[in-house]
């Protein structure tokens, strides 16, 4: 097994607002591989998006707060590092794209200034031409056309696909080895989409970073992702290789999501949407989260009562459902191959 | 964005000419700016009449209007009704007052509201947060003219009890103030009270802009992206918030000059200064038109400017807008 | 909706229909599998085990959801303590206003005659409930106070609801239909915005006429109708887009029906809260004008000329110029803080300020 190079583990993250303490992020557990693309999915408030950013300090605090847990980022512990050490790291060596291109860019500064300002904040005594290069350079690199002129344009200037590039020029400017891919394509049109996708691939070849890819669609955790970690309600329920989760998933939840997809292909004819609502997070309900609306718990004592661990169930296959084995001769029936 | 500014002014042009017209109409209407004279003993009724022939007032409303904008365009707004002096000299005067007056409340307010907004923000629901909001509450919640009389109670108070005045509590000079240099001391001390009175309100409206503006600037993505590069908080704060969140203040400012004049006739008024709001309560007392007409169209245009000066600024600070 | 003792189990369909006509949209376990052909086929375990009644229980967001809108107002306003402590201040505002010959120890004008021999001037004593001291003839000032509160209030309140009758009527039309009375609300609304507001108000008072509270009134209401109008106006401009409206309109219905039965009610919350605090500037404003002596004026009492007439003593007698002022102070922000109140209550997307 390679080498990981971010180790989360146990990590807990709490919300405090008016209406209560938010669970958003409950005991998280994962790695993240060198070089690998692993796809964290899940709805939204899921806590997928915030068991990154707490751990790069990206959550406003307060009201949020890291209650437990580590984060070991090449033998480090970011979670215990000053502001300043973390802030050498963030946009260094770990670097994020954003899921809104359109608000993520500061509307009254030029592009090229956001993204040289990246390549001079982490290498101190740049000059202006220098960073100008680079950032023509990276601008070039991610496909935008006519660099030299685009550099000194606004970011409304840019079309949205555009401005998703600029971001992600902005977040490879210093040769991370872990990049964060929050939603990247989710406020795109599909065919910038699709654009956007070969731009990380690109990416990724060109920087060898590993992506975390945080996102709902599956179609994008399908043509990117190695490894998948499924979360529902703060909490990681399913993790894998990407066939297994797509051809085998052991959890209801995953299968929930797994139905719920269109399908331009096979014998479905209506899309199935998982019933009921996603929980709340200040009080979770007991025991497994998602048993009042899992079609596998039906009233079972053992969900209500008892919050199930995340277990191996078949070599690197780890579910957190009591009932897993009962999905395993399950997913024939069902058919229409999913991935 | 030159063909902009053409439109907006000769738009403002429109507006300001409909206003004259509708105020000079009713000001003309509603009452006979001879009357005083009818009772005073001294004046025969043909000399009214004289008045009244020379100034055109037994003309209809709209030739009487052409002769007002004729005299005001050439001949400097004319002379007074009732004592026939030349108007603008006198408006001159009291404006040159008025503006040291607000200006030096204005650039304190603007400064501390500035400041005030923006560190309430960065530590919203500290202490401080909540000591300025409730300044400011209270501060939109006072009125004008009390908060002015409170301070010279105080004043008067302080006296009684240490026989000490520490600043005067009318007048813009003394006496006999001196020239030079301590022709100005003595003003700036007249000015310290009313100028500390004046911008109160404005502090208390502009910090309240300032703290929302920036509370949404500093949750917004791009200040998250800022953060994310790794930049240090002060420079997010400084390069990546502040200037965006300065934006809509910037505008709350030069819209609210109408409401600082309001502020000034009352200052004025409470402190006796020799300013524009005296100059309109005594014209407005005296029942006579014509200055009254001179000091509207004068504050319209200035409001006119503030407002072009708004969408210039609006401007040049957001390269989002376009003039078109 | 939680006892479900009597319902016999199996019968769960009934009970999912149940919850659902109340409104809860999202109904605590999984509808019965029948409701979805193919997707339970394989699941061994029994159904009949099903407790909804408990599901329920943690499911917080059911009964909240099926909550109204107005509910949800209530409970929000109520939450606010500073808006509930300045509505308890002005309830007794009112009530003072409202029973000043009642509650007010002397008369309005009323010299009580052993006063004119030894209570002259006198500072603020409990001797003779002269609370708030009195005046040069000795006239008990806390009763000129209260008698001036009244007028204040009914200036205030008479302003706040001309100017939104008449600013929601014009707001709406305005939006609705837009054309000539939107443009002409627009036009008009800049050419007042050019001219100070106190200048305006201070040149209508004079060449109109003022002194009597209802000219006064009159005076203000003619300035702040526009603001409400112009927000009036923006929410219609809004609503007109909705689908419920184009629904109702190729439903048929009049346009004074849209207007009254399905615009008017999702403007209520910002015509409110705007009305409330025309009330506390029109306080303001009022007393302004009444102490620059274009406002309400003697015999009638109001707190503005009280204070005029105060600052006219010099300032040996201080407790003339201080209480009326204070008065003032107490009752515009408390009125400001419901207004603050209300919006947090009737606009939950604008965030609330914790007090």
């Amino acid at each position: 097994m390679p080498e990981s190079i971010l180790s989360i583990r146990d990590l807990t993250v709490e919300f405090d607002t008016e209406d209560g303490i938010v669970h958003a992020v409950t005991g998280v557990s994962y790695d993240l591989q060198a070089g690998e693309v692993l796809g964290i999915i899940g709805e939204s408030g899921s806590g997928k998006s915030v068991s990154v950013m707490s751990v790069l300090g990206l959550i406003p605090q307060p009201p949020g707060k890291v209650v437990s847990g580590e984060a070991v980022f090449k033998g480090r512990d970011l979670l215990k590092l000053s502001k300043r050490e973390l802030r050498a790291i963030r946009g260094g060596d770990m670097a994020m794209i954003f899921q809104d291109p359109m608000t993520s860019l500061n509307p009254v500064l030029t592009v090229g200034d956001q993204i040289s300002e990246a390549v001079k904040t982490h290498n101190p005594g740049t000059r202006d031409e220098a960073a100008r290069d680079r950032t023509i350079q990276l601008l070039d690199l991610v496909g935008v056309p006519n660099p030299e002129q685009r550099i000194d344009q606004y970011p409304h200037e840019f079309s949205g696909g555009m401005r998703q590039r600029g971001m992600i020029a902005m977040a490879i400017a210093n040769q991370p080895s872990v990049l964060i891919a929050d939603e990247p394509t989710t406020a795109l049109d599909v065919t910038i989409q699709a654009q956007i996708i070969e731009v990380l691939k690109t990416a990724q070849e060109k920087t060898h970073a590993a992506i975390i890819l945080i996102t709902h669609d599956l179609g994008l955790i399908a043509e990117l992702a190695d490894r998948v970690v499924v979360m529902y309600a703060g909490r990681v329920v399913e993790m894998g290789d990407v066939f297994t989760i797509f051809n085998n998933p052991r959890h209801p939840y995953t299968l929930g999501l797994m139905n719920s997809l269109a399908k331009l292909e096979g014998d479905q004819e209506w899309l199935q949407p998982i019933p009921g609502q996603p929980p709340s997070l200040v009080t979770p309900p007991p025991g497994c989260a998602f048993h009042p609306r899992c079609l596998l718990s039906q009233g079972r004592t053992r969900c209500r009562a008892e919050v199930p661990p995340l277990r191996e169930v078949e070599g690197a296959h780890l579910s957190a459902c009591h009932f897993a084995e009962e999905l395993a001769s399950e997913r024939a029936p069902l058919g229409a191959g999913v991935a | 964005m030159l063909t902009y500014i053409a439109r907006r002014f000769l738009y403002s042009i429109v507006v300001l000419v409909a206003a004259s017209f509708l105020t000079f109409t009713f000001v003309s209407v509603s009452s006979d700016p001879l009357a005083p004279l009818y009772t005073t003993p001294n004046v025969s009724r043909e000399s009214i009449d004289l008045i009244a022939e020379k100034k055109n007032l037994n003309d209809p409303i709209v030739k009487q209007y052409w002769y007002w904008v004729q005299d005001a365009t050439t001949n400097k707004f004319g002379t007074t009704l009732l004592t026939n002096q030349p108007i603008l000299p006198d408006l001159w005067r009291v404006m040159k007052n008025t503006l040291q007056l607000i200006v030096a409340a204005e650039l304190i307010a603007i400064v501390l509201a500035v400041g005030i907004g923006v560190l309430s923000a960065l530590r919203q629901y500290s202490f401080f947060d909540y000591s300025a909001t409730t300044f400011s509450f209270l501060g939109l919640a006072t009125p004008v003219f009390w908060l002015g009389l409170m301070a010279q109670v105080l004043i008067v108070q302080v006296y009684n009890w240490t026989g000490h005045r520490v600043f005067p509590i009318a007048n813009l000079n003394s006496v006999d103030p001196g020239g030079g240099v301590s022709f100005w001391v003595d003003r700036a001390h007249h000015l310290v009270v009313p100028v500390m009175v004046l911008m109160v309100a404005s502090i208390a409206t502009y910090s309240r802009f300032m703290r929302a503006s920036m509370l949404e600037v500093v949750n917004s993505d791009y200040v998250r992206t800022a953060r994310a590069k790794g930049l240090p908080e002060r420079r997010v704060t400084m390069k990546h918030a502040f200037r965006n969140a300065l934006i809509p203040v910037v505008t709350v400012v030069a819209l609210n000059f109408g409401g600082l004049l309001g502020g000034a006739i009352v200052t004025e008024t409470v402190f006796s200064l020799d300013g524009m709001g005296l100059y309109f309560l005594n014209a407005l007392g005296t029942g006579d038109p014509f200055p009254v007409m001179a000091w509207l169209m004068i504050t319209a245009t200035t409001i006119i400017a503030f407002n072009l000066v708004a969408d210039i600024l609006y401007g040049v600070l957001d390269p989002r807008v376009r003039y078109d | 909706m939680t006892d479900t003792k009597h319902v016999p189990a199996g019968d769960e369909r009934a009970q999912d229909a149940e919850t659902r006509d109340l409104g809860a949209e999202s109904v605590g376990r999984p509808a019965s599998a029948g409701d979805r052909p193919g997707a339970m086929a394989t699941i061994e375990e029994p159904l009949s085990i099903a407790e909804p009644d408990l599901s329920l229980a943690y499911e917080s967001g059911v009964e909240l959801r099926a909550r109204s809108q107005w509910a949800y107002a209530r409970i929000r306003f109520f939450r606010h303590r500073l808006a509930l402590g300045s509505l308890l201040v002005i309830i007794v505002a009112g009530f003072v206003a409202i029973f000043a010959d009642r509650v007010a120890p002397y008369g309005y004008d009323e010299i009580p005659l052993d006063n004119l021999l030894n209570s002259i001037n006198r500072g603020p004593t409990l001797d003779g409930w002269h609370l708030f001291g009195t005046d040069q003839l000795g006239r008990d000032y806390l009763s000129r106070v209260i008698f001036g509160i009244r007028t204040s209030l009914w200036v205030a309140l008479f302003v706040a609801s001309l100017s939104t009758v008449f600013g929601t009527a014009v707001g709406a039309i305005a939006g609705y239909y837009g054309g000539v009375v939107d443009n002409l609300l627009m036009r008009f609304t800049d050419l007042i915005l050019t001219l100070p507001g106190l200048a305006v108000l201070l040149t209508a008072a004079a060449f109109f006429g003022s002194g009597d509270p209802f000219k006064v009134g009159l005076i203000l209401a003619f300035l702040f109708w526009t603001g409400i109008a112009r927000i009036v106006r923006g929410v219609f401009l809004s609503l007109r887009e909705k689908e419920y409206v184009e629904a109702a309109k190729a439903a048929g219905a009049s346009d004074a029906r849209i207007i009254v039965r399905h615009m008017l009610p999702n403007t209520v919350g910002p015509i409110v809260v705007n009305a409330t605090l025309v009330v506390a500037s029109a306080i303001l404003v009022e007393a302004a004008l009444s102490f620059l002596g274009f406002g309400i004026q003697p015999p009638n009492p109001a707190l503005g000329s009280l204070i005029s007439a105060g600052q006219s003593e010099g300032f040996r007698l201080w407790w003339l110029v201080t209480f009326p002022g204070l008065v003032i102070v107490v009752v515009a922000l408390a009125i400001n803080f419901v207004g603050d109140g209300l919006r947090d209550a009737l606009d939950p997307t604008q965030r609330r300020v914790r007090a």
